[in-house]
């Protein structure tokens, strides 16, 4: 992979789609229609634009994936194979038994990651909804800090890394000393940031300095930290809890742990305002500061940014920087967040990966990567309780996300399933048909 | 990197001739830091003793007969060497000329056998040499099939990050079918196809949706492992007598070759998964470079524009390589429960299919090279096992990790600013 291809990862699909003639970025940017092309009647031609624009794709696009999630279960449901050896003459007993399984599936995914309605007041009710919001919040920071690296051309798969790395300092700070309330958190929350930042500088500095791909150095970071943090959480003085023989570390100290926001009852912490916050703070970076003009920049083509006078290896190195201290947050979150009792070398819980899906999905965008964390918190959270109450693996969770985010990147294939009306203006009718038709339209009806 | 511009400019001569000689300190700066690091290890922390190497035979090749030798006396001859090696490497560079790859592959090799000395010396177990290569290819075949269709994939245009994915996806079907007809044929065929069928989702979204490649190579990943995962639990969980017992490849001995002392054993004693990967390695590089379809591939592949001028399929093209791809990465999946374990387990690949993609840019897109940083992986990572079961001081943490740091100084060092496929990643939209 060459740097410029890099570059254009997280807007190729963009650019691409631009070219093909798609409505989600014409959208965005506002340019709709062609004035030439103006369709006289502006309600059918609103009706057309959101039905295919880019909330109604994202919406069917989730339904979609949940179908599919829907047949993996009913055809691994042993019920309904049962039923369906005998289906031509019982036909109803196979449909019964699908209907079973899959609402059952799917209510538990309901119940278990917004609502329960079995609870009986609404405080114990919504309590799956705080779970849901507690799983997101190391997902969202994360998936900032990929998308911050996406949009510099720089692709971040270090991200277990970091979180490891983060939690060892933030930890290590969390346990050791004695600091006064408020400014123990603070030190502990900064250090975390800190080791993550080092983390994914590593490979930040080797990208500008010497070249060295930063896939293949993230990768590489992931095992080097991971077999780091074995050998010190099994080593007394260093990580290791005192007296111990588990290679588990100690208990955060109380001023160190961050506070639960709404109250003992719910696990939500204040690790969710934060999250809120490095939300604002990516928007405003990327939209709003000079720095990350710069990045955009060299993520849209560092040729072009260095020969505009942007210096491509410090935006390399920043951007890697930035994006390292945001996924460290998703490891304070997990030591100082959910698990304070002392953490292993898993405390990562595979966040790192699920990040970039989160960053794919919100498009490296802030606010569409904060929704994108939300909804797969949700899935974690429903997920566990489907896995309890209806012995589905929760496996099917990564079988679901990976397919929303394949079908949102490929909004042709979800109109063409759905027989949706190509965005834009309507194609002429009859008028002209030796109109060579755009590509997108060509490549549509293929 | 320091870059000289030498003018000479006759006054006759309209045109300017440059001369540009392309310096780079990384190869001894990085030799210089290794050179260090065998004082520190070597001479330092040095330890005594005799360090025992033994080359045990195969079923057919002899024993050779074990190498004793001194610890620190080897170990300190050994770092002098390197020390001087690394400094004749910087006046290899203020003479101006690139300091040669096989010099750079002689100061590595001198450096693992100082290595090996020193981690199985002070009179520990014998260093068993047969076995440790004999690990290390085991350990590499997946790689090896991983970078083979990495480049053959990124060589026509399309980045496969989802190698991991076919990888998985080959072995999970190859066990399943194998176990359920009992045919290690079938089983083999069957891990081809699940290869091809990922590479269909990879080829289907980003040649004809233009989705981003390393988008749907990344979310590919994801959804196999979440659907292997799913259906280990669901199906083959259950039953996993019929579903999940598949026969292991036998080992089939070459006559002849496999009588070659070490080299017999490690490379001529295996099974048929191993010899179609000699095949492969060798179809794939003269394919590449020596066929009209290797010229196509790559021309789809630097410059689609082009080679839609000249009349060549591009879309075609690069959907049928990607699926060969996949056929070759299914296969090496395939090694995982055929060839070494004999059974699936959740996510049984862990991350390999990187590792081989770190190979392929590694070996700068080449599949012979690929094939040698491939190998390189291997060897690393059986190291621990290896010295584990001597009795080294060396925590295994660090053991484990020694793989990845050396592919951290090689990618700076060595590789230092790859240049892919030119088009590699990019959508070709035909205008």
């Amino acid at each position: 992979m060459s740097q410029e291809q890099d570059g254009a990862q997280a807007s190729v699909d963009e650019s691409a789609l631009q070219q093909a003639g798609d409505a989600d970025v014409a959208l965005e940017t506002g340019a709709q229609v062609p004035p030439e092309q103006q369709e006289p009647n502006r309600w059918n031609e609103a009706l057309r634009q959101i039905m295919g624009g880019s909330v109604v794709i994202s919406i069917l696009a989730v339904v979609l994936a949940l179908i599919v999630g829907a047949i993996l279960i009913a055809v691994t449901d042993p019920g309904v194979q049962q039923a369906a050896g005998y289906f031509f003459s019982r036909p109803s007993d196979t449909f019964e038994a699908i209907w079973n399984v899959v609402s059952g599936a799917y209510t538990s995914l309901f119940q278990g990651s917004i609502y329960n309605f079995g609870r009986p007041t609404f405080a114990s009710g919504i309590r799956p909804f705080m779970d849901t919001l507690t799983y997101a919040t190391p997902l969202i920071v994360a998936g900032l800090g990929v998308g911050l690296g996406f949009r510099t051309g720089m692709f971040n798969i270090g991200g277990q890394g970091q979180m490891l790395i983060a939690a060892a300092f933030c930890g290590w700070v969390g346990w050791s000393f004695d600091l006064p309330p408020v400014i123990h958190l603070v030190v502990a929350v900064a250090a975390g940031v800190v080791g993550g930042a080092l983390w994914a500088g590593i490979a930040g500095v080797l990208k500008a300095r010497t070249g060295a791909h930063e896939v293949i150095v993230t990768i590489m970071l992931n095992w080097i930290a991971f077999y780091l943090i074995s050998y010190l959480l099994r080593t007394p003085g260093a990580l290791q809890a005192h007296g111990s023989n588990n290679p588990k570390s100690p208990a955060i100290l109380p001023n160190a742990i961050l506070p639960q926001i709404l109250g003992p009852q719910y696990q939500l912490h204040f690790g969710f305002i934060i999250a809120i916050a490095a939300t604002i703070f990516v928007w405003w970076l990327l939209e709003r500061s000079s720095l990350g003009f710069k990045f955009r920049a060299v993520g849209e083509n560092p040729h072009a940014a260095r020969v505009a006078g942007i210096s491509v290896n410090s935006a390399i190195i920043w951007s890697m920087v930035i994006g390292g201290g945001l996924v460290g947050l998703a490891g304070v979150d997990q030591v100082l967040g959910t698990t304070t009792g002392g953490f292993g070398s898993a405390i990562d819980a595979g966040i790192g990966f699920d990040a970039i899906t989160v960053a794919l999905l919100g498009r490296s965008r802030p606010l569409g990567t904060f929704i994108a964390g939300v909804l797969f918190g949700a899935f974690k959270a429903g997920g566990f309780l489907m896995q309890a109450a209806n012995s589905i693996p929760i496996d099917i969770v990564l079988v679901v996300q990976s397919l929303i985010v394949l079908f949102i990147a490929a909004p042709p294939l979800v109109r063409a399933i759905f027989r949706l009306p190509k965005p834009g203006p309507r194609p002429p009718r009859k008028q002209k048909p030796a109109t060579p038709a755009p590509v997108a339209e060509e490549v549509a009806a293929r | 990197m320091t870059t000289t511009a030498e003018h000479t400019v006759p006054d006759a001569t309209p045109i300017v001739l440059e001369k540009t000689v392309v310096r780079s300190r990384k190869t001894p700066i990085t030799l210089s830091v290794v050179a260090v690091l065998s004082i520190v290890l070597f001479v330092i922390f040095r330890r005594g003793g005799d360090t025992t190497f033994t080359f045990a035979g195969g079923r057919v090749a002899p024993s050779l007969p074990q190498v004793v030798l001194p610890t620190t006396l080897t170990c300190v001859i050994l770092t002098v060497v390197l020390v001087l090696m690394a400094a004749a490497s910087w006046w290899i560079l203020a003479r101006r000329t690139k300091v040669p790859l096989w010099y750079s592959s002689v100061f590595a090799f001198l450096f693992v056998v100082a290595f090996l000395t020193w981690a199985a010396g002070a009179n520990s177990r014998p260093l068993p040499i047969t076995s440790l290569l004999l690990g290390a290819v085991s350990l590499s075949v997946p790689y090896i099939f991983g970078a083979l269709g990495g480049v053959l994939s990124e060589r026509s245009g399309v980045v496969n990050i989802a190698i991991e994915g076919q990888l998985l996806a080959g072995a999970f079907l190859a066990a399943m079918v194998a176990s359920m007809t009992g045919s290690m044929w079938l089983g083999l065929v069957a891990a081809l196809v699940a290869g091809v069928l990922v590479s269909f989702i990879l080829a289907a979204f980003a040649i004809k949706y233009y989705v981003d490649q390393v988008i749907v190579g990344v979310v590919i990943n994801v959804l196999v492992l979440g659907l292997t995962n799913f259906l280990y639990s669901q199906v083959l969980a259950k039953d996993p007598e019929f579903l999940n017992n598949p026969p292991l490849l036998p080992a089939i001995p070459i006559p002849g070759l496999s009588a070659i002392p070490v080299i017999g054993p490690v490379l001529f004693d295996q099974s048929i998964i191993v010899y179609l990967m000699y095949i492969a390695v060798v179809a794939v590089y003269v394919g590449l470079f020596h066929t009209r379809w290797g010229l196509r591939l790559r021309s789809v592949g630097e410059h689609p524009q082009a080679a839609d001028t000249v009349g060549i399929n591009v879309t075609g093209t690069r959907f049928w390589n990607v699926s060969l791809a996949g056929a070759i990465v299914g296969l090496g999946g395939a090694y995982f429960t055929l060839g070494s374990v004999g059974s699936f387990s959740e996510d049984m690949t862990g991350g390999q299919g990187y590792i081989a993609l770190a190979a392929v840019i590694f070996g700068r897109w080449d599949p012979v090279r690929a094939t040698l940083a491939a190998l390189l992986f291997g060897f690393a990572s059986n190291l621990q096992y290896t010295l584990a079961a001597v009795g080294s001081p060396v925590p295994s943490e660090f053991l484990l990790m020694l793989p990845y740091v050396v592919t951290i100084l090689a990618v700076a060092g060595f590789v230092g600013y790859v240049r892919g496929p030119a088009a590699s990643g990019k959508p070709y939209i035909k205008s």
